[in-house]
């Protein structure tokens, strides 16, 4: 018997012959927020600074300028990025990225009451290597992209893509327990919001 | 009961991984609680994350639904578990990656080996995983000749003092900082000799140590904190971004992974990316959470494979009660609350599981007869059980345990059948037991039991007996006074 089988066998071993009862999940939690416009975004400023982001808002018409201000050393973009000056990502190698300061992205959605927000490997987010080994992540939201909770973050979502979560810079809390900011991701995250 | 069982329950075998206790809780614990340095930073850390977790859960009005949630959507998927993982072991296929099956540690450390091997890697990046740990994994590939490499850092602390992980979330809580330093200036090499106890300094050393590592590294191990089945996407929580760096950067990912991390959809993260964080480290959110499905092409590993683990989680499936244990989502919050754990320490436990969770899902991996000590390493006072985000009753799963513990136990060694029997034996008779109760008054000035009793009086006072039995006093006053 192959370890497949015989681990499937043990499984419903173990359940018994009764057939499984219907599965009924009580979703009695906030699956959507009652946030909209200005609160909403205030609320994820705040908790994207409590975690130690840095937040600029702008025009979504000022966004290459500011963007511009926020940038430091070699530059890297992904493919659909555009940036005046900067490297756009041509399958680089670990080594090579690690020789860029800044990457700028844009991202797939935010989500407020977390401080989140997610890359989804898109055009003008790139693969996840670019966005992980430079030093400093500058990150383009718009606003139309924030959603209060997590079920609302979720469902505008695609699992089929590689996701990456991000609250905050990096951090650990290894060493009794106290959060320190800056470990092996980006050390420092700033996020740009274009905001109507 | 319906008897149609194919064979027993197989649990976990001994002489490989880290499940087995070399010595019985009571011994370790008397001898952890000598150790002052210990119960000091076990007393600071636990005390700062548990006033982290209650600020943060305070903030969720829903929270008691979420835990509901968590709850029924475990209970539902371990009612038909072997469906959910065919579906995954289907989806991750779709998608390039290659799924394995293992009955075992020693299965699970053979495959990893070979896939391995295979690659030509003589070293790995590990993300920090409870799995991997359970296996004993690092030193069966040491013993391939393969080096493996603990990237998260309380993982590299621990690594590089040759010591052992004390708890699931945070392996080396109990190390302070200055320790850390000294381990750092000991075995780190390329480190400063300059270098403080200060957590930042401390962190940006591990960086600096593990940065070549992370951008050469071929091959990366890591475990899973959830798979979704109808998507096949494995899901990965983590705050430093070492495990980012080994999901992403190497040419071959494997991942290990227990049965029972398989939750049906997408959808059903919404519920634990709002618990987990927020019982574990105590955040809104942790820094970084990775998703992959398969392989993409351009994106991350051209090859993945993921190793489906049983090791005991089928024999834990099969004890009805003890089944909730499989819910668990490795958030350490119980271990956080627990006056036992808070006393003792992790090491204690003798299993890469400790706490009030290590407690109960530790002897029903390995069965009872091999861990029985460990459903007794608890004062049942249930505050596991208001934090548990997916709500496991521990407290009733250690009360069951103990009857299984002493069920294993031949009645002619168990001290409890024994005092059972002579028990019905004086109290089937008037006489016996008038006999008894008024022989036990002379015992007055008694305080200990002796052999083989004393253990019971040890830790507690002996009830003083009476001066007067009820009968004695019946017979003299009738009830009169």
């Amino acid at each position: 018997m192959s370890a497949r089988d015989d681990v499937l066998a043990r499984i419903r071993s173990a359940l018994g012959p009764l057939p499984a009862a219907p599965s009924d999940v009580a979703r009695a939690y906030d699956r959507a927020g009652s946030l909209h416009g200005e609160p909403l975004l205030d609320l994820l400023t705040e908790r994207l600074v409590d975690y130690k982001a840095m937040v600029h808002r702008c025009a979504p018409s000022d966004v290459e300028a500011t963007v511009a201000s926020l940038v430091d050393g070699r530059v890297l973009v992904p493919s659909s990025f555009d940036l005046p000056g900067a490297t756009v990502d041509a399958g680089f190698s670990a080594v090579e990225l690690d020789s860029f300061d800044t990457v700028v992205t844009a991202c797939a959605a935010a989500c407020a009451r977390t401080g989140t927000i997610v890359l989804d490997g898109s055009p003008d987010q790139g693969r996840r290597a670019i966005s992980l080994v430079p030093d400093r992540h500058v990150c383009v939201v718009r606003a139309d992209q924030v959603v209060e909770t997590v079920p609302e973050l979720l469902a505008r979502l695609d699992p089929t893509r590689p996701l990456t979560f991000i609250s905050g810079p990096s951090a650990t809390s290894d060493i009794e327990l106290q959060r320190v900011e800056g470990v092996h991701g980006p050390r420092t995250l700033i996020v740009v919001l274009a905001t109507p | 009961m319906v008897e149609t069982f194919l064979g027993l329950p197989v649990v976990a075998p001994r002489g490989v991984g880290a499940l087995h206790a070399a010595s019985p809780f009571p011994v370790a614990a008397a001898k952890a609680l000598t150790n002052d340095q210990l119960r000091r930073n076990l007393g600071h850390a636990t005390s700062t994350i548990r006033a982290k977790r209650a600020a943060v859960v305070g903030e969720l009005p829903d929270w008691e639904s979420l835990r509901l949630a968590g709850e029924a959507i475990k209970a539902s998927t371990m009612a038909s578990l072997d469906s959910h993982l065919l579906l995954l072991e289907q989806r991750v296929t779709e998608r390039g990656g290659v799924v394995h099956w293992a009955r075992d540690a020693a299965e699970a450390n053979q495959i990893v080996t070979e896939l391995v091997a295979a690659t030509g890697a003589d070293e790995v990046v590990k993300v920090k995983s409870m799995a991997t740990q359970e296996i004993g994994l690092n030193e069966a590939l040491e013993e391939a000749g393969i080096q493996a490499w603990e990237t998260d850092l309380a993982e590299l602390i621990v690594q590089l003092g040759h010591d052992k992980p004390s708890h699931i979330l945070v392996p080396a809580i109990h190390r302070n900082r200055t320790e850390i330093r000294d381990i750092f200036l000991g075995s780190m090499s390329g480190v400063s000799p300059d270098l403080t106890d200060e957590p930042r300094q401390l962190a940006m050393a591990a960086r600096e140590y593990l940065r070549r590592k992370f951008l050469s590294a071929r091959v990366a191990i890591s475990g899973a904190n959830f798979a979704v089945a109808d998507t096949g996407t494995l899901v990965v929580l983590e705050s430093e971004g070492n495990g980012r760096m080994c999901l992403t950067l190497p040419q071959t990912l494997i991942t290990v992974m227990g049965i029972e991390k398989v939750v049906p959809t997408f959808a059903d993260l919404e519920v634990f990316l709002q618990l987990l964080p927020r019982s574990s480290t105590g955040e809104r959110m942790n820094p970084y959470t990775s998703m992959w499905t398969g392989v993409t092409p351009g994106d991350g590993p051209r090859e993945f494979h993921l190793v489906l683990l049983d090791n005991g989680r089928t024999a834990v499936l099969a004890d009805e009660v003890g089944r909730p244990a499989l819910h668990c989502i490795r958030c350490s919050a119980c271990l956080n609350v627990c006056p036992v754990y808070e006393r003792t320490g992790g090491h204690a436990y003798g299993s890469v599981y400790p706490g009030p969770i290590g407690a109960i899902l530790t002897p029903m991996l390995t069965g009872v007869s091999e861990n029985p000590s460990l459903p007794y390493a608890s004062t049942l006072c249930g505050a596991c059980y208001e934090v548990c985000p997916v709500r496991i009753d521990i407290p009733s799963i250690l009360v069951h345990l103990r009857s299984r513990a002493v069920a294993a136990t031949p009645p002619a060694q168990s001290p409890e059948a024994a005092a059972m029997a002579a028990a019905s034996y004086v109290m089937r008779s008037p006489r016996r037991f008038g006999f008894a109760s008024r022989r036990y008054r002379l015992l007055r000035r008694l305080r200990r039991l002796p052999p083989p009793l004393s253990g019971w009086t040890r830790s507690r006072d002996l009830p003083v007996p009476p001066p007067e039995t009820f009968r004695d006093w019946w017979q003299r006053t009738r009830g009169t006074r």
